[in-house]
């Protein structure tokens, strides 16, 4: 039953998007929240991340975008004062806060309490002793282990159990710091590091149940102790890879019911004892040729396994795990898939379901392909088939990385003897390397002995190898060609195959009738009637969506859009285009318009089956998207919102005859093509840095030259600056431009000239008369960073009135000559009162969520509203720039450097940061400030620093340097700095370089009592690899490290700040502010 | 080899063979557990029945003997979307393809197995043939009306024991019984019983006697049993009128009685109640059944296309004990006066859920009592 003493709840929020901690938990709290509002629960969300939707004023009454530290939230509980906190929604973050709190006697003292789970609950699940004690009492088995507190009892430990070991530090999320040792060098690496990142300084040492099959269950429970489990997943990568960076299918494919059965009786019988209320997966660990198995982890709360496992299913974990809290049992929550059964059951799946995680190796290309204990993947990808080779193959050209099937990788030059090297590297590319040794006739016991892959698995991806050579060899006929389609082979690589064209192969397709037909996820296996439009594509089979058009109001069928999604979170490509993708959604709907959404990103708010009229969860490919447009025949596709994923499927759908909504598709290519985009900057008389289009690395070069060095060197149609970089000679040109033709050789290269000055962005609204400015951001970080790392600054501080004329001005001209209808995105150089163009995106970006929070202006629903017809005018809105905000907005991106070992960390034109926060108040000092906590940068600890400067920053780092001495800082210094520094009257040491005799700057790092490192890299290829050890070591070791000399200052700035007290601000209330104050 | 699902509604699916390539005409039911074929396939409560798997890919761990829970596999036909050409598990001893072939039993793969279960869903349960004949268009009115014609029957004398046998008590690991306690006595009327049942018994420390579906009652009783424990089965219940008439002096002796779906409702009709047959029946591991004497709920393992109807109890004699969840249908009834429980679903799981093993604790306690 209802508790009804539950009346305003704090709901936390997981923070910054950062590796192990994604979008699937804005899924989870915005699922969570919308529940909560259903039951007339007032709501108060906390969440640093404005790039998310829970943190909007229509999913929660009282909207806090503020760091996620005890301080806060203790001054957030005094302010609202909730009777109850939901703290297993927030992920790690979230929870770990939620225990500091309880463990501060601050919940009790002020009269709140846990709801979905107790303290007691979280420490038995979370503390390593006291989960081991539990699953002991139980009889539930986990691997014989101890937890040590030092690298001494580490390493003996360690001895006693035998190598290898896995080490695992408590509280920390996607397994950050841990790790398998082989031997005792590694255990001593691996302990420092582990013990360090430790909330609690402790690691659990473990024997190594590597190779083992890694199985999850995802288990329910309500509070009169009703207990089912919504879903199990068996990874395809055996235990030693991090689930989050495995291929997983659902439901498990190589166990018996036996084996099933006993795990799932495990975990309810874990769950019981625990005595969650709520939702709770876990992690298992079985012997492939025995029944023995082994308890690896359990996460009280929800989780991106959990998120996976709702999509999947149909089951909503969070929404229920949201009514679980207050107080209902399972019994009497509906399945709202159905309708008419409750969320009492077990969803049965008549499909199978892959995900593959995305990895951000495309973006670090210096960093190790290794995949092990410590999560990767920025994002993931799911897909759904009636068989596991289809499933795979859509998963895998889900992934938007240039690969479409198991040939996609070429490794058929190395011998026999490197392909088997290879087979015994985990990285990301292992089921290619797989295919490759499946083709050369290795047997499966071999690939398995050293995989430890399971031979069903193996078999599969024979059959795919099969279906290749097939398609090869074999001439086509109709059975081949159905037999091809139901694996899921894309039509473009059967037309590779076989040597025909796609056009044709589609031909032959639509003559045999071998058309995708579309099933639903109903999650009990057609056993009863299903109320939810949540498809999947098959062939061979009976069509269930019929693409019928719902009836409006006045009796008309209605209108139909199809809204692209953004695929898998990358770098580049965040959350902030489903924030976006969904609200564009919601203003369709409410235009009257039926909607359509294709996606296939797990993660998401816009996967969940109550967001669109009709969901399709599909790879987001050309074929992939007829099919849907085959069946619905929508009116009209909009693709501003859905990131480039969704831009570049534009031209495809105009050729299948589906209308483009909003900027036409010829004036997006008109902003993207060089020499047509210079004549509209010419015609409207905006200036841009001078540059040039070319496609070899010889006309760059001449190019470069004419223009003179430093120069920018980045491919076209792309997001997130991906192989965008700054070139000061030629052999730079040279480096890049093979670099760039690896990730995008179809289209042309970029080259223009650098102009250092300050950069501007800013995300307009046109309606091809007015246009809507809601404000102007200004980064921090001069040019040459890409706007995606740097700290945005809104209102903009420091632009000149005429420099903000010029920008209001170009704007509305760029705008109205692109014809935008709907959203733009324009960035500025600003020098002085110059003002020159970077580039024009006519589109939703990165930024609008953020902006659209703080102005309180809903941008994405006014351009869809734009989009269906209506002005700015008509809407209510005066044109042009509008009133400045009496407050500072400050986005800080947050990166997630120390899980991927070997990427450079050095900040420039390509995008590198994995997420944001924000920082908003009434001073620009606190809302860096803020800002800077959001990010995790809370200082100081060790009040020491390293600087290390190039010698074009000796010169502005003197008076910064002095502001951190004031500070209290002792600072270090290479050779160059040091006689800079103290040139300029900075007292401080001269260290060793890298490459000099211990002790050294390295050891100084390594010594772990640093706070800061501020090395700015010299630009050009060659250089930057000079300070890279330091970087490495340094961000490996949890310092915080500075590649900009712009956000030294501002770090300094916000450190000066620190004694002031915090004011927050209740986003949700803006509007009502500002009122009060007109 | 092509073969077809001929539906009594005319409905055709083609597919290819799979097991034996003999004609079948049986009741069609589809089953919506993900794991456990071979314990559906040996189950025999499909007696007369030819089985759906909603879930597509069917054989991958290969046949495990030791999970199955007969002899042999007692249904007519197998429906499949998919077989999986390599079985991988450990414990497997043989491809479901061969396992299919020698028992002969025949069977479909390919066939969109959704659309069949969602036909069957709307339509109700049908009668349906499988076989490797093209049939002529003008040859179908007559052979669809065999196919109708064809009804369920006799299914509980095939698949009981033909003779009396024992079994002793066991510990829970299986070691032979080391209990402090004299082993339970169990008279076990096998009506077509899995052999978890009995299995559990034995662990739970029963000396476990199994008796043929026909044993009149003075046979069972004048052993003195601790408990009578009445097994699932197949078929229409109403049609076991001698033994519902035995399984009453079962009732009238005071003995601690324990029974599982036919068993239940067996005994619901030997004490005057009625049952009904189920459009489309429950068959899977994942129905939720709400125990009335706690409130809590179970997610239960079921096999049955016929229940008790609660209209039709007589409320001095027995009551609802548990209901299903989603569609309120009787899942158990507590006897008034008597020491007797009975339920509709599988608490001895093997295929599904385990969750409800706590009723062969409360049978013991009940013989305890008793």
């Amino acid at each position: 039953m209802r508790d009804t003493s539950i009346k305003k709840v704090l709901v936390i929020g997981s923070g910054p998007i950062v590796i192990g901690q994604a979008a699937e938990f804005d899924y989870a709290g915005t699922q969570a929240c919308r529940s909560l509002h259903e039951e007339g629960v007032e709501t108060v969300l906390l969440n640093s991340n404005p790039a998310t939707i829970m943190t909007d004023k229509d999913i929660a009454d009282h909207v806090y975008i503020e760091p996620l530290t005890l301080e806060v939230v203790e001054k957030l509980i005094e302010k609202e004062k909730p009777d109850s906190v939901l703290p297993t929604l927030g992920g790690q973050a979230g929870l770990n806060l939620a225990m500091a709190l309880d463990e501060a006697g601050f919940l009790k003292s002020h009269n709140v309490r846990l709801i979905g789970t107790t303290a007691l609950t979280i420490k038995k699940a979370e503390d390593r002793l006291m989960f081991k004690e539990t699953m002991e009492k139980i009889g539930e088995p986990v691997a014989p282990s101890e937890v040590v507190h030092s690298v001494e009892d580490g390493l003996r430990v360690a001895g006693e159990i035998g190598y290898p070991v896995v080490l695992r530090p408590a509280y920390t999320l996607g397994g950050s710091g841990g790790g398998i040792a082989e031997n005792e060098d590694e255990c001593r690496e691996i302990l420092e590091n582990g013990l360090r990142l430790s909330r609690v300084h402790e690691v659990l040492v473990e024997r190594s149940i590597a190779g083992w099959k890694e199985i999850e269950y995802e288990v329910m429970r309500d509070s009169a102790g009703n207990v089912i489990t919504v879903c199990n997943m068996e990874n395809i990568d055996p235990v030693g890879v991090h689930t989050g960076d495995s291929i997983v299918v659902a439901p498990s494919q190589t166990l018996s019911d036996k084996e099933y059965q006993m795990l799932r009786t495990s975990a309810l019988n874990i769950i019981t004892e625990l005595g969650i209320t709520g939702g709770c997966n876990v992690q298992y660990a079985l012997h492939p040729e025995s029944f023995e198995y082994c308890v690896i982890e359990v996460n009280p709360r929800v989780s991106r396994s959990s998120a996976l496992a709702s999509k999947a299913t149909g089951y909503p974990i969070a929404k229920v795990a949201a009514k679980i809290a207050l107080g209902y049992t399972l019994d009497e929550i509906k399945n709202a898939v159905t309708g008419k059964t409750y969320a009492s059951f077990e969803p049965m799946l008549d499909y199978c379901v892959v995900k593959m995680p995305r990895l951000p190796f495309d973006k670090f290309i210096t960093a190790e392909h290794l995949l092990g204990t410590q999560m990767k993947a920025t994002g993931e990808v799911m897909a759904i088939a009636n068989n596991f080779e289809g499933g795979l193959m859509k998963a895998i050209r889900s992934l938007e990385q240039h690969v479409d099937s198991l040939l996609s990788y070429d490794f058929s030059e190395l011998d026999d003897h490197d392909l088997r090297k290879m087979l015994h590297r985990v990285d990301d590319r292992r089921i290619w390397v797989i295919a490759e040794a499946l083709r050369r006739g290795y047997s499966y016991s071999e690939i398995h002995q050293i995989t430890k892959i399971d031979e069903w698995f193996i078999d599969k991806i024979q059959i795919l190898v099969n279906m290749e050579k097939r398609l090869h060899q074999e001439s086509m006929n109709e059975t081949l060609l159905r037999e091809a389609k139901r694996i899921e082979f894309p039509d473009n690589v059967i037309a590779r195959l076989s040597g025909y064209t796609e056009d044709e192969i589609r031909e032959m397709r639509e003559k045999w009738g071998i058309t995708a037909a579309f099933k639903m996820v109903d999650t009990c296996a057609a056993e009863f009637e299903a109320e939810t439009p949540y498809y999947y594509s098959v062939f061979g089979s009976e069509n269930e969506s019929t693409g019928a058009t719902a009836v409006g109001p006045d009796g008309k069928k209605k209108k139909k859009v199809l809204v692209l999604g953004s695929g898998p979170i990358r770098i580049g490509q965040g959350i902030e285009f489903d924030f976006c993708s969904v609200h564009s959604t919601w203003a369709f709907e409410r235009e009257g318009y039926e909607t359509v959404i294709i996606n296939n990103n797990p993660e998401t708010v816009s996967t969940d089956f109550d967001i669109a009229d009709k969901l399709y969860f599909e790879p987001l490919t050309a074929e992939d998207v007829r099919n849907v447009v085959d069946i619905e025949h929508p009116d009209g596709a909009v693709v501003q919102f859905g990131g480039q994923t969704a831009i570049k499927l534009t031209a495809d759908l105009q050729k299948m005859g589906v209308p483009i909504l909003g900027t036409q598709p010829d004036d997006v290519d008109a902003a993207e093509d060089r020499e047509r985009f210079d004549e509209i900057l010419q015609q409207t008389g905006c200036q841009r840095a001078a540059g040039h289009t070319v496609f070899t690395a010889e006309e760059a070069k001449k190019a470069a030259n004419d223009l003179g060095y430093p120069v920018l060197v980045r491919p076209s149609y792309v997001l997130g600056g991906q192989g965008m970089r700054i070139a000061i000679n030629d052999q730079d040109i040279d480096e890049y431009i093979g670099e760039i033709n690896q990730i995008a050789q179809e289209h042309p290269i970029l080259v223009d000239k650098y102009i250092r000055g300050t950069e501007l962005e800013v995300d307009a609204i046109c309606d091809g008369h007015d246009i809507l400015i809601p404000g102007i951001m200004e980064h921090i970080e001069r040019t040459g960073i890409h706007s995606g790392d740097s700290i945005s600054v809104y209102p903009s501080k420091s632009l000149t009135p005429t420099a903000k004329k010029n920008v209001i001005d170009y704007t509305e001209r760029l705008a109205k000559a692109l014809h935008v209808i709907g959203m733009v995105n324009i960035q500025f150089i600003a020098c002085g009162d110059e003002v020159y163009i970077i580039e024009v995106n006519p589109r939703s970006s990165r930024t609008v969520p953020y902006i659209s929070k703080v102005t309180g202006i809903p941008i994405v629903p006014l351009a869809t509203q734009i989009i269906c017809g209506h002005t700015i005018r008509e809407l209510g809105y005066t044109p042009g720039l509008q009133k400045e905000a009496d407050y500072y907005a400050i986005k800080m991106p947050v990166f997630s450097f120390e899980k991927i070992k070997g990427a450079d960390i050095s900040l420039g034109p390509e995008m590198k940061s994995t997420g944001e926060c924000l920082g908003i108040a009434k001073s620009f000092n606190e809302a860096l400030y803020k800002a800077f906590q959001g990010a995790g940068i809370q200082l100081p600890k060790y009040r020491n620093m390293v600087i290390t400067v190039r010698d074009e920053d000796k010169e502005e780092i003197v008076p910064i340097a002095k502001r951190f001495e004031t500070l209290g800082y002792k600072i270090f210094a290479t050779h160059g700095t040091y006689q800079a520094l103290t040139a300029g009257g900075v007292k401080c040491f001269q260290v060793r370089k890298v490459e000099q005799e211990s002790p050294n700057i390295l050891d100084l790092v390594l010594g772990h009592e640093l706070d800061i490192v501020i090395d700015t890299p010299k630009e050009g290829a060659e250089a930057s690899k000079d300070g890279f050890v330091i970087r490495r070591n340094a961000i490996e070791t949890g310092v915080n490290v500075l590649t900009a000399i712009d956000t030294a200052r501002a770090l300094a700035t916000s450190l000066e700040n620190r004694s002031e007290e915090l004011h927050l601000i209740d986003i949700a209330k803006l509007d009502e502010e500002k009122e009060a104050n007109a | 080899m092509d073969a077809f699902l001929i539906l009594e509604d005319g409905t055709v699916f083609k597919g290819t063979s799979i097991g034996a390539e003999k004609e079948v005409i049986s009741e069609i039911v589809f089953n919506t557990s993900m794991t456990g074929y071979l314990e559906v396939l040996t189950d025999p409560s499909y007696a007369g029945q030819a089985v759906v798997m909603t879930y597509p890919l069917i054989g991958n761990y290969g046949i495990c003997y030791e999970d199955m829970e007969s002899e042999r596999p007692w249904l007519d036909g197998y429906i499949v979307r998919e077989l999986s050409p390599m079985p991988s598990n450990f414990r497997s001893e043989n491809t479901i393809q061969n396992f299919l072939k020698q028992n002969d039993i025949p069977g479909v793969s390919g066939i969109d197995t959704r659309a069949l279960t969602k036909l069957l869903r709307d339509k109700g349960t049908m009668n349906g043939m499988i076989t490797t004949k093209r049939y002529h268009k003008e040859d179908m009115p007559a052979l669809l009306e065999k196919i109708r014609a064809y009804t369920v029957t006799g299914v509980v004398m095939k698949t009981t024991t033909k003779k009396v046998y024992a079994l002793q008590a066991e510990n829970p690991d299986g070691t032979r019984y080391t209990g402090d306690q004299e082993p339970k006595r169990v008279a076990f009327l096998d009506v077509g019983a899995k052999r978890n049942m009995i299995r559990l018994l034995q662990r739970h420390g029963c000396d476990v006697t199994v008796y043929p579906a026909d044993t009149p009652a003075e046979t069972i009783l004048s052993q003195n049993p601790d408990g009578i424990f009445i097994s699932n089965g197949p078929g229409d219940p109403k049609e076991n009128v001698s033994i519902i008439a035995e399984i009453k002096k079962l009732y009238n002796s005071d003995t601690p009685i324990f029974a599982i779906c036919l068993g239940h409702q067996l005994m619901a009709l030997a004490t005057g109640a009625d049952t009904y047959k189920l459009k489309y029946g429950h068959r899977g591991g994942n129905h939720p059944v709400k125990d009335l004497s706690t409130g809590r709920v179970y997610i239960t393992s079921q096999n049955h296309g016929y229940a008790v109807d609660p209209k039709s109890l007589d409320p001095n004699v027995a009551e609802e004990a548990f209901v299903n969840v989603n569609d309120k249908t009787n899942e158990g009834l507590a006897y008034k006066g008597k020491n007797i429980v009975t339920v509709q679903y599988h608490p001895e799981a093997c295929p599904g859920p385990q969750d409800s093993r706590y009723l062969f604790d409360r049978f013991m306690k009940m013989m305890e009592e008793g």
